[in-house]
C-alpha cells in the first residue's frame, strides 16, 4: 500500500517539477499545485495508513487511524488553496499589464 | 503558564483585523497602527524582563500539556528577537508614513504589515514545527501582497519569481514535516528533541535534517539565494527595509532553532554543510556587492553577506560563535532596516538607483550622508558600533575551534562590505553635483526621525555592548544546553 503510494507521490513530483521549469506561467501553476498534492499524498503516506475506523469517537472500533495528519493536510490544504488562487489572480494581472506570459520575456533585465 | 508571551502574535493580529475595518480613514489608520506596533514592543519588553529573571517561560495553548497541544516558548533569544522585531517595525511605519504614498495606504497596506508582523513573532515564539510552518505562511503571504503593492510593471514580475520560490520551499517544508513524523511521530520541537536522540541521528534522520536545511536556507537566502536581489529591489524602501531585516533573519532563527535542539547529535554532516554554504554565500554576495553600481542591487547582495557570516557562526556552533552570532543577528535586523531606509532616502533625493548619476548629494543632505556612514561602519564592525562584538566573538570562536579558512573568509567578507558601501558613500555625496538640482521630492522629517532613532539604536548597542551581552550570553545558554530549553518545554 504505502509503496504504491509513494510511486504515485514520486510521479506527481516529477511531472510538478517538469512543468515548473517550463516556459509558461499557467504551466508553472499547474506543476506547483500538482507538487502541493503530492505533499499532502505524502503526509498521509508517512502516518502509515493502516486499516482502522476513521477517526469519529461515534464508531466504536478498535482502533482508528491516526488524526493528526489529516488536520495537517487540511491546513496546509487551505493555506495552498490561498497561495494558488493568489498566485493565478497575480498571473492573470501580469499578463494584462506585461502582455506576455512567458518567463523567458520577464526576464527584465532592461530597466537595471 | 505565562499569558503574556502569546501577546506579541495576538496585539499586530488583533490590529490587522481592526485596521481592516477602518479602511480610507487614514489618520486614524496611521495612529492605530503606530499603538499596536508600541503595545507590541512593550509586551515583548517585558517578556525580555521576565525571562531575564525567571527563566524561560512557555505557555500551553488551551491547557493541552506539552507534546499533545501547541506550545509557545518564550526563551532569551526569542523574546529578544521579537523586541528588536517590534522595534525595527516602529521604525520601518514611521518611514512608511511619509514615504508609502496615500494609494497604496488605501489599499490595505497597514493591515498586510500588521499580519507579517504576527507572522514573524509567531515563528520566533512556536515551539512546534507545524505551527512554525503555519507562521511561515502568515508572513510569506502578508509578504507576497506587501511586495506586488502598487503594481508597478516590476513589482508584478518580480512577485511572480519571488511566490513560486516561495511555494517549492514551503511544499518542501511540507515534505521534510511529513518525513519528520513519519520517523520520530511527534512535531513538538522540545519533544522531537528527546526522540532523535533516542533514536540516534543516524543516515534517514540527517537526510531529512539535510532536508530542513535546504528548506531554511532558501527563506533566508542562505546559499540558495537567487530570488533574493531582484525580489528585494522591487517594493518600495519602506517594506524592503522590513524585508532586509526581518524575513531573512526568520530563516536564519529556524535553522539556528533547529540544527541546536534538534539535530545536533552529528555534527558532521549538517554542520559542515551549513560551513560551506556559509562560506560560498560571504564570496558570492561578496562579489554581487562589489559588481553592481545600482544601489538596490548593492543593499541587497548586503543582506546576503550578512546571512552567510551568521551563518558561519551557526557552523561553528561553539558557545563563543554563538554567542556572537545572536549578537550579530539583533545588529543586523537593525542596521540592515536603517541601510535600507537611507538607500531609499537618496535614491529619492537622487531621483535615480544608478550610481554613475549621483554626486556631491553631503552638501544638501550633510545628516543624511554622515548616517549613511555610520551605518555602513557599522555593517563592517569598526568598534564603537554595534556590529563590532558579534564579529569579535564569532571569529573568536572560528579561530578556537580551528576553522580558520572559514574565519578568513568571513574577516574577507567585511572588506568587500566595507568596499561595497564606502564606494556608495563617495560616490553619492562627494564629488560634483549631477543629480538634478531640484529633486522630485526631499526627504521628509519623519523619515528623518525614524532613521536617527535607528542610528542612535545602533550606537547604543555598540558602546553598551556590556550590559546587551548578559542578555546575549542568557540567549546561547539555551542554545548550547538544549536540555534547559526541554526541561522548561516538558517538565512544566
Amino acid at each position: 500500500m504505502e509503496l504504491y503510494m509513494s510511486l504515485a507521490i514520486g510521479v506527481l513530483f516529477a511531472v510538478g517539477v517538469y512543468l515548473i521549469l517550463s516556459k509558461s506561467l499557467l504551466r508553472i501553476i499547474l506543476g506547483t499545485s500538482l507538487l502541493t498534492h503530492g505533499v499532502h499524498l505524502l503526509l498521509l503516506t508517512m502516518s502509515r495508513p493502516k486499516k482502522g475506523a476513521p477517526p469519529l469517537l461515534g464508531e466504536h472500533a478498535k482502533s482508528y487511524v491516526d488524526p493528526l495528519p489529516q488536520a495537517l493536510i487540511l491546513t496546509s490544504i487551505v493555506i495552498s488553496f490561498g497561495v494558488t488562487s493568489f498566485f493565478f489572480v497575480l498571473a492573470y494581472k501580469a499578463y494584462q499589464k506585461l502582455g506576455t506570459d512567458d518567463m523567458e520575456q520577464l526576464k527584465g533585465d532592461q530597466d537595471e | 503558564m505565562n499569558n503574556l508571551i502569546v501577546f506579541p502574535l495576538l496585539i499586530p493580529l488583533c490590529t490587522a483585523v481592526l485596521l481592516i475595518f477602518l479602511n480610507g480613514r487614514l489618520a486614524l489608520q496611521r495612529w492605530i497602527s503606530m499603538f499596536g506596533v508600541l503595545l507590541c514592543a512593550a509586551s515583548a519588553a517585558v517578556m525580555v524582563y521576565q525571562v531575564g529573571h525567571r527563566g524561560i517561560q512557555t505557555l500551553q495553548m488551551g491547557g493541552w500539556m506539552a507534546p499533545y497541544g501547541i506550545v509557545f516558548v518564550a526563551d532569551m533569544l526569542a523574546a529578544l528577537l521579537v523586541l528588536t522585531t517590534s522595534v525595527v517595525a516602529a521604525a520601518c511605519l514611521l518611514y512608511a508614513f511619509r514615504t508609502i504614498g496615500e494609494q497604496r495606504e488605501r489599499h490595505y497596506f497597514y493591515p498586510f504589515f500588521h499580519f507579517l508582523l504576527a507572522g514573524v513573532s509567531g515563528s520566533f515564539l512556536t515551539g512546534d514545527l507545524f505551527n512554525l510552518f503555519v507562521c511561515f505562511e502568515v508572513l510569506l503571504i502578508a509578504s507576497y501582497a506587501l511586495i506586488v503593492l502598487g503594481g508597478t510593471k516590476r513589482q508584478l514580475r518580480e512577485t511572480l519569481k519571488y511566490i513560486l520560490i516561495n511555494i517549492v520551499s514551503s511544499t518542501l517544508f511540507v515534505a521534510a514535516v511529513a518525513y519528520l513524523y513519519g520517523v520520530v511521530g511527534t512535531l513538538n520541537m522540545a519533544h522531537l528533541s528527546v526522540r532523535v536522540a533516542e533514536a540516534g541521528q543516524g543516515g534517514m534522520l540527517n537526510v531529512i535534517a539535510v532536508l530542513f536545511l535546504i528548506v531554511f536556507a532558501l527563506k533566508a537566502g542562505l546559499f540558495l539565494f537567487f530570488w533574493l536581489p531582484g525580489s528585494y529591489s522591487a517594493p518600495p524602501a519602506a517594506v524592503s527595509a522590513l524585508f532586509g531585516a526581518l524575513l531573512t533573519k526568520v530563516g536564519l532563527y529556524a535553522i539556528i532553532r533547529v540544527f541546536t535542539l534538534i539535530f545536533y547529535h552529528d555534527a558532521g554532516v549538517a554542520h559542515d554543510l551549513i560551513g560551506w554554504m556559509a562560506a560560498s554565500t560571504m564570496i558570492l554576495g561578496g562579489i554581487g556587492a562589489i559588481a553592481f553600481s545600482d544601489i538596490y542591487r548593492i543593499l541587497n547582495y548586503n543582506v546576503v553577506i550578512s546571512v552567510g557570516f551568521i551563518a558561519f557562526g551557526i557552523a561553528v556552533a561553539s558557545r563563543d560563535a554563538l554567542d556572537g552570532a545572536v549578537f550579530y543577528l539583533l545588529h543586523d535586523m537593525v542596521a540592515k532596516a536603517l541601510m535600507f531606509m537611507l538607500g531609499g532616502m537618496i535614491i529619492q533625493a537622487a531621483g535615480t538607483s544608478r550610481l554613475q548619476e549621483m554626486g556631491g548629494m553631503i552638501k544638501r543632505y550633510p545628516l543624511l550622508g554622515w548616517m549613511f556612514f555610520i551605518v555602513a561602519l557599522a555593517l563592517v564592525g569598526i568598534p564603537p558600533l554595534s556590529g563590532f562584538p558579534g564579529k569579535l566573538l564569532m571569529v573568536r570562536g572560528g579561530l578556537a575551534d580551528h576553522e580558520y579558512a572559514l574565519t578568513a573568509i568571513g574577516l574577507a567578507s567585511s572588506f568587500l562590505v566595507l568596499y561595497s558601501m564606502m564606494r556608495i558613500f563617495i560616490q553619492a555625496f562627494f564629488g560634483e553635483e549631477k543629480s538634478d538640482p531640484q529633486p522630485q521630492l526631499p526627504p521628509g522629517k519623519g523619515t528623518v526621525y525614524s532613521a536617527v532613532g535607528l542610528c542612535v539604536l545602533i550606537v547604543l548597542l555598540g558602546i553598551g555592548s556590556e550590559w546587551v551581552y548578559s542578555f546575549v550570553s542568557q540567549a546561547s545558554d539555551a542554545l548550547v544546553h538544549p536540555s534547559v530549553y526541554i526541561d522548561a518545554v516538558l517538565k512544566e
